[in-house]
């Protein structure tokens, strides 16, 4: 069922990808939307290095570079680096744990569209008068102050993406808690999707504080609110707070999946079993934990008083141990094993002291005292940096290549593969280790230029020559991808050779249905264990071939966000524009009446008979 | 598979039985509703009673916290099988609602 | 699933809203939501409790001075009477009782839109009195908080009288059965946050 194999006409195609409710297809769809958004993310940090490559450069405006500087976080954070998790989430996890589908495929189509539209509108601020310029945090004294509709954009289009968002955590936890394959037990997992489910728990938590924040945060701006206006007895750090209480476990909402799938590629060519798998486990909730008790160390210099910056330190540097757990049993893992050095283990490999590093500088941030030096200067960039890229962007990376045939049924070329790891790898740690030494020589951040012989200028410069490193890594790549899917040379099923768990045991291409019949998990990588019998199957089976019930595809989560894009419009120009209101109305119309004819009319879904299933076509289609 | 639901007819005792039970658990919500009734009426009157503030309020929020236990478990058959996953969740959430408010409380004072 | 198959109150599953996959996922999810929706209404409790009688210099309103407690004390009655009334409906799905249950639905949404009907006769009271949305953070702090509640329950509503009206003609079956129960679970949720509303906002409000 993947979108070359078969030829359809481009509108049939289109048609299909936009009512489609099928996980496989959703992961397809959140790659390429993310990819995009990565694009232009990648783009907008590209102008930043070159604004800062020399010093007094007037290549953007200051008010300008605020906008692009705000966006490359905003749009990383919540268009690239979730959505392309979510894609992996959506691709893989039903797959390793035996389901058929996830458990809400309506809402999962729900929850893409939703994200799709909220980044859109997001963006669409380029066109319509400027972008947000406040940064990622969006602080409420600054965003409050700043005139036209940048913010909004960015509160409206992050609510309606962050609305997509959490129905899709509820939506993984839902499909791991109730659809796991017979014998799949907790603590037979693939360690994938036991991140899968951390994360998605803490996005279950997270996200509602952001939801209030930037509700808040519409209140005040179009609907003369009072929460953050200190002359009617408000307060902006309320709106601190509430970011942080969301913005603190969304670290490790990106950084655990990506930990998932380091688990899944270090195992797999180190061919050695995960080491200390009920401790990866553990340490995978401990932290998911630990990640909402910490949030205020992103505010030491707010002025909460020095008990409560004392306890926010330690709770902080507590995490460093169960993250310590998890290094050092990847350690072990390939400790004796038999290493292949293909394209996913080297990000692997790259990923382990690029996270250290990250990590590291986190605990010395955790240490409130110093954080008063280190505050907003380049210290915390290269930072964030460390952690994000080399904890996140490399466990995207290496998940593409390690799940593309998975996704795709062919493989993208391992030379340039590793060519992309080396460029990235170089690069990254040329643009990023340097900006330490430029934060703790006292170069702020957010600043967008800085004056000459300040003892800035060559750090500055080799900072952005590392920058041309990734963004050359990130067109040998986009070429890789383009050559692969040209190429279109199937590989069929376990092509890495020593897949361990259920996803690489199906038959490739995916049929629709996912499993023929339900598989019986008897132990940890199930796979693995199949093969080691000499089961040619790949699997062993919990049922005869039986009727196979599967959902409709349905438009109607297309059309209502779609109606929550056309309402933000209306809410963004309320008391500017006549229409605002009216138009706010019809949106939320849309999505209501949609809304109404879902529940009014009944999916049944359909069945895909046994006999169909018999005769090896697979049904319909 | 998925949707298939177990199709079993009950006996005359097991339908009696069943009939007879959920009887019982409905006479029991109804006074779970009285003792809710019970909790609101003390709270009320001990704010309209006026004794010191220090006294009424941790009294009133323990009230709170009783009925809505009450609700959740009662009301909402928290107390039935089958609810593992729910509760752990819902105190999951409670946890963090609780921090929220209390760091609110405390670090936010100017 | 086949929505034909007839039931009978001997063969309906003594746990209706868990009998089918769906059902179970529904279950699930739902519980799940309402504990995301913990999170929000704490995050809206917290932002209220810090901004409480909080105004410009002079600001005449606070929480002793205005709120009426008579009013909210009949309104706390419709509510906790319709979460029992809501238990009553359930009561009857699971004895595969159709009509009873669709009364005493109908009973839960007369209670309440009698609440909102309150609510609202409060807030125009308070906006009368000059305590507006924009008057001060606290006012607007009051109204988003009481509001979002106040939202929950216009919500529930529509959704407690979709599900009657859809169903009234083909009676009860494993596929809404979860959705009746969910939607009952809902309607519990908003009596647990009103439960905290009356308790932290008005009855600790009123207390000197």
């Amino acid at each position: 069922m993947s979108l070359i194999a078969e030829k359809k006409s481009f509108g049939a195609v289109l048609w299909d990808y936009l009512t489609t409710v099928d996980h496989k297809k959703i992961a397809i769809l959140y790659l390429i939307a993310g990819g995009i958004f990565f694009i232009i993310g990648g783009i907008e940090a590209m102008l930043i290095r070159i604004q800062l490559a020399v010093p007094d450069n007037d290549f953007v405006a200051a008010g300008l570079y605020n906008q692009i500087l705000t966006m490359h976080g905003t749009t990383m954070i919540f268009l690239a680096a979730m959505p392309l998790l979510f894609a992996f989430m959506n691709a893989v996890v039903p797959l390793q744990i035996g389901a058929r589908d996830v458990a809400f495929p309506f809402l999962n189509s729900l929850g893409f569209w939703m994200f799709f539209f909220g980044g859109i509108f997001l963006n669409l601020s380029w066109f319509m008068g400027g972008a947000p310029d406040a940064g990622w945090t969006s602080y409420a004294s600054l965003s409050i102050a700043s005139p036209g509709h940048g913010i909004d954009f960015y509160a409206l289009g992050l609510q309606i993406s962050g609305g997509g968002t959490l129905i899709a955590g509820i939506n993984f936890l839902v499909t791991i808690i109730n659809m796991r394959a017979p014998g799949m037990t907790y603590m037979r997992m693939p360690l994938f999707t036991w991140s899968t489910f951390v994360a998605s728990a803490l996005v279950l938590f997270a996200f509602p504080p952001l939801t209030v924040g930037l509700f808040l945060m519409i209140f005040d701006r179009m609907f003369s609110g009072n929460f953050f206006n200190h002359l009617l007895g408000g307060n902006t750090i309320i709106w601190e707070h509430l970011f942080w209480i969301f913005g603190h476990p969304e670290v490790y909402i990106l950084a655990l999946p990506a930990f998932g799938i380091f688990s899944e590629i270090i195992p797999t060519f180190a061919r050695k079993r995960l080491f200390g798998y009920s401790a990866m486990v553990f340490a995978t909730v401990l932290i998911g934990f630990l990640g909402f008790m910490v949030w205020a160390h992103h505010m030491f210099t707010t002025g909460m008083g020095a008990t409560a910056n004392a306890i926010f330190a330690v709770a902080t540097m507590a995490i460093a141990v169960p993250t310590g757990v998890k290094i050092f049993n990847w350690l072990l893992t390939m400790w004796g094993g038999n290493v292949k050095f293909t394209t996913p283990m080297l990000y692997a490999l790259g990923f382990i002291p690029s996270f250290v590093a990250g990590g590291v500088t986190g605990v010395m941030q955790a240490s409130a005292p110093l954080d008063y030096q280190l505050h907003d200067t380049y210290f915390i960039v290269a930072h964030f940096h460390y952690v994000i890229i080399g904890g996140v962007v490399f466990g995207l990376l290496a998940g593409l290549h390690f799940y593309w045939p998975l996704m795709f049924n062919t493989m993208l070329n391992e030379t340039l593969g590793k060519i992309t790891f080396w460029l990235f790898f170089i690069g990254f740690h040329a643009t990023f280790f340097i900006q330490h030494f430029l934060g703790l020589l006292g170069m702020p951040r957010r600043v967008f230029t800085y004056g000459a012989d300040q003892g800035w200028d060559l750090f500055n410069l080799i900072s952005s020559y590392g920058a041309i490193f990734m963004a050359v890594a990130v067109v040998v790549l986009v070429a890789n991808i383009i050559m692969t899917i040209a190429k279109n040379q199937p590989v069929g099923r376990d092509p890495w050779e020593d897949g361990r768990t259920l996803e690489w045991a199906i038959p490739q291409p995916v049929p629709f249905y996912n499993f023929k019949q339900t598989p019986l998990v008897r132990g940890l990588d199930t796979y693995w264990i199949e093969k080691q019998e000499g089961n040619k199957e790949g699997m062993t089976y919990a049922e005869p071939v039986m009727d196979i019930h599967m959902p409709n595809n349905s438009i109607i989560p297309f059309i209502m966000a779609f109606g929550l894009f056309v309402g933000a419009f209306g809410a963004l120009f309320n008391g500017e524009k006549a229409w605002a209101v009216p138009v706010l109305i019809l949106g939320l119309l849309i999505t209501f009446i949609s809304m109404g004819a879902r529940s009014l009319k009944d999916d049944l879904g359909y069945h895909i008979h046994k006999e169909d299933l018999l005769n090896d076509k697979g049904g319909k289609h | 598979m998925a949707n298939n639901a177990d199709t079993h007819v009950k006996n005359r005792t097991e339908y009696e039985y069943s009939r007879r039970r959920s009887a019982d658990e409905m006479r029991g919500q109804v006074t779970t509703f009285a003792i809710m009734i019970f909790l609101t009426l003390i709270a009320f009157s001990a704010v309209y009673a006026g004794f010191s503030a220090y006294y009424v309020a941790p009294i009133i929020l323990l009230l709170a916290v009783v009925q809505v236990v009450l609700q959740l478990y009662y009301f909402m058959h928290m107390s039935q099988k089958g609810h593992e996953t729910a509760s752990m969740f819902l105190y999951t959430g409670v946890l963090i609602a609780f921090i929220t408010v209390l760091t609110f409380l405390t670090i936010i004072w100017w | 699933m086949d929505l034909n198959s007839k039931y009978t109150p001997q063969s309906w599953p003594e746990h209706p809203e868990q009998a089918t996959l769906e059902g179970k996922n529904k279950f699930v999810g739902f519980w799940l939501f309402l504990g995301g929706e913990t999170v929000l209404f704490a995050s809206l409790f917290a932002t209220y409790l810090a901004l409480k009688n909080k105004g410009p210099s002079g600001m005449e309103f606070t929480t002793q001075g205005l709120f009426e407690l008579p009013l909210v004390f009949i309104m706390t009655m419709l509510l906790l009477t319709s979460s029992l009334t809501s238990v009553y409906a359930m009561y009857h799905m699971r004895n595969y009782n159709f009509k009873a249950m669709q009364a005493w639905l109908m009973i839960t949404v007369l209670l309440g839109a009698a609440f909102l009907g309150f609510e609202i006769y409060e807030f125009n009271h308070y906006v009368h009195l000059g305590f507006t949305y924009d008057q001060s953070a606290f006012s607007t702090a009051f109204f988003t908080l009481v509001g979002t509640h106040g939202l929950h329950v216009l919500i529930g509503l529509g959704w407690i009288i979709l599900l009657m009206i859809r169903n009234a003609k083909r009676g009860l079956n494993l596929y809404n059965a979860p959705k009746y129960y969910v939607a009952s679970l809902y309607w519990h949720f908003i009596d647990v946050v009103w439960v905290f509303i009356f308790t932290v906002v008005y009855l600790m409000g009123a207390l000197e």
